[in-house]
């Protein structure tokens, strides 16, 4: 109401009439505005979310009867091979994520201090980005295929075809190979939004550094680190959601096969190939909670460790700084009242 | 003493320039030989290794993969998703942010929290559920049901939006009221224009997602006449099989607009990154 009462009109009435206008005005300009919006998230993420919910305790497909069958899909889910065993498929994506981050932080650091031919190398890393997962998927098909790409060049350093794996079909690395792709297409992009933190960092506090007799090495380390604490943090929250959902690799270049099929390629056969829709549904609850489970998880942790991951001194050196105070405190009391005596 | 660290940073630049084309290479490497072999003949890619060098540089299975996949249609189609889907998700994402707020009132925080929930639930997982919501509302096969889902699923440039407007002061809306403007005035008229990084953000990220978007498109746009570039694209795993001269043909065809635009738009592009990964 801040507003209005700034406004301190003249006539009285003519104040009142504004306030009215300005109320009706204000609910519309609410309505209105939160119309569409509140519209499409219900239709398409709650009230799908709710459906959901109550599918995964039935036997049906999309067309026909259901029968009630209670918890027996999320037993399923648990008991049936080829979804739980698509669990662990995830830890390779998840792995690559690690692999991705690690990469994106090294070749950022290499790239902080403005390097000749900076913009092409950052071009090339990051335009895998851009192409779309069926694209990469194509592309990849064909660089792993026995034969090609990949193998003509290992045979160029020397292999010999019989010791080269077959990159898609050995279950001990296809699903490494697979992940590789993912590492392929975003670490670029990860690189580009450490860089882009980096050089967020207020350009005279490199100068006061340099004038302190600081060098490179330890501007990266006390200046350009802490200042991309909280955005590593988030990416590896994302990453992590990111592998459990992992859906375009495996679908495109071995359509799920020889135990490459994750999650989500198992749960997309099950509900549009097997039309077992409840047991589809509880697939995507349990996979939910699992992600939900590890977001709190991260979150708390980071809290915990340090202060939602944007402060730069952490709990435990915050309580250290405390309790070092404290002490300040009460060696100063015991010394004044030492001179009182 | 100085020399020595003069070696040290020679050997130093040594082994950044030595990993960067390295990088580089690893990044470029699986799209030049899809070059190479996008312009070979079908004899010549029989014939010859994936790295060797085409005979002659032919355009032939260009022609073909954009006849064969219909892929004209498929960029037009992907053409038009693009510029209203991006179009009304910015105005819609918009003025969604600026009622949430710039307006206290009583559900503003429960709706927010409802937007947060809804970006942890990973978009493949509600299809199941949501193909249904779309055959019961006759959206399946219509280009506007397509959109209409991309539109409904848009996360990210609300949260861009909302981190926009906590930065913009109130005191401009504030002055636009006093000199008689209605709310509707001080949104379109002087907040709107002020939002051009947080719009620009909201393009490149959202315009790649769409770009990209795959299994929405398979689902709800079964014709052939409706398929997008990524769908009309993935067309080509059934009759082509190993004629990957063909497979990387169409595959170039995806990648070339793209490249074009990221040619020319780069430094918004980065910029947008940047910007939507701090906010967001």
């Amino acid at each position: 109401m801040s507003k209005q009462a700034a406004a301190v009109p003249k006539k009285k009435r003519s104040f009142m009439e504004l306030m009215k206008r300005r109320e009706v005005q204000r609910g519309l300009v609410i309505v209105l505005f939160m119309f569409v919006p509140l519209l499409l998230l219900m239709t398409f993420t709650y009230i799908p979310f709710a459906k959901m919910v109550q599918f995964s305790f039935y036997d049906m497909k999309y067309i026909g009867e259901r029968t009630f069958v209670g918890l027996q899909n999320y037993i399923d889910v648990f008991q049936r091979e080829d979804i739980f065993s698509s669990l662990f498929v995830s830890l390779y994506y998840m792995g690559g994520a690690i692999v991705q981050l690690a990469l994106a932080l090294f070749f950022a650091s290499l790239m902080v201090f403005k390097e000749r031919g900076a913009s092409f190398f950052k071009g090339a890393m990051f335009f895998p980005y851009l192409i779309c997962g069926i694209a990469i998927g194509f592309i990849f098909k064909f660089f792993y295929a026995r034969g090609f790409v990949l193998d003509s060049i290992l045979q160029m350093f020397g292999m010999n075809m019989e010791d080269i794996p077959m990159w898609l079909q050995d279950q001990s690395i296809n699903n490494i190979a697979l992940a590789a792709t993912s590492v392929w297409r975003y670490t670029g992009q990860n690189m580009i939004l450490f860089l882009g933190a980096m050089m967020s960092v207020d350009s005279d506090l490199y100068e006061a550094a340099s004038l302190d007799g600081a060098n490179k090495w330890h501007q990266f380390i006390y200046i350009i680190l802490p200042s991309i604490k909280s955005i590593v943090v988030l990416n590896l929250i994302l990453s992590i959601s990111g592998s459990l959902s992992a859906f375009e690799p495996p679908y495109v270049i071995t359509n799920g096969t020889m135990g490459t099929g994750t999650y989500f390629v198992i749960m997309n056969r099950i509900a549009h190939e097997n039309q077992k829709v409840g047991l589809a549904c509880a697939m995507a609850i349990v996979l939910l909670a699992i992600i939900i489970l590890c977001t709190v998880a991260q979150k708390l942790f980071f809290k915990y460790a340090f202060d939602d991951g944007t402060s730069d001194e952490s709990k435990a050196a915050v309580r250290k700084r405390k309790k070092a105070e404290k002490a300040a405190k009460k060696a100063a009391q015991r010394a004044k009242g030492g001179q009182a005596k | 003493m100085k020399s020595q660290i003069k070696i040290g940073s020679i050997l130093f630049s040594i082994f950044k320039y030595a990993m960067l084309i390295a990088a580089a290479v690893i990044s470029l490497l699986p799209v030049v030989v899809c070059v190479f072999t996008a312009f070979k003949t079908t004899d010549d890619y029989n014939s010859s290794s994936v790295l060797d060098l085409p005979k002659q540089w032919m355009a032939e299975n260009f022609s073909i993969a954009l006849d064969q996949a219909n892929m004209l249609r498929g960029f037009a189609n992907t053409a038009i998703v693009l510029v209203v889907v991006l179009t009304c998700s910015i105005f819609i994402s918009a003025m969604l942010a600026y009622v949430l707020n710039r307006f206290k009132f009583r559900g503003n925080g429960i709706i927010q929290n409802l937007f947060m929930f809804a970006s942890l639930i990973p978009g493949i997982a509600t299809q199941v559920t949501v193909y249904q919501i779309m055959f019961s509302l006759g959206l399946i096969n219509h280009l506007y049901g397509y959109m209409i889902v991309l539109m409904g699923t848009d996360i990210i440039s609300i949260y861009i939006f909302l981190q926009f407007f906590e930065n913009l002061p109130v005191s401009l809306d504030e002055s636009a009221i006093m000199d008689g403007c209605t709310y509707f005035g001080v949104f379109f008229k002087i907040l709107f224009p002020l939002l051009k990084p947080a719009i620009v953000t909201s393009l490149v990220l959202k315009g790649v997602s769409v770009y990209n978007e795959y299994y929405m498109s398979n689902l709800y746009l079964q014709t052939r006449e409706l398929r997008t570039i990524s769908t009309a694209l993935y067309a080509f795993t059934g009759p082509y099989g190993n004629q990957y001269n063909y497979i990387c043909a169409g595959v170039l065809i995806t990648i070339i607009p793209i490249f074009v635009l990221f040619l020319i738009f780069q430094k918004q592009i980065y910029g947008g990154m940047a910007a939507g990964a701090v906010k967001g």
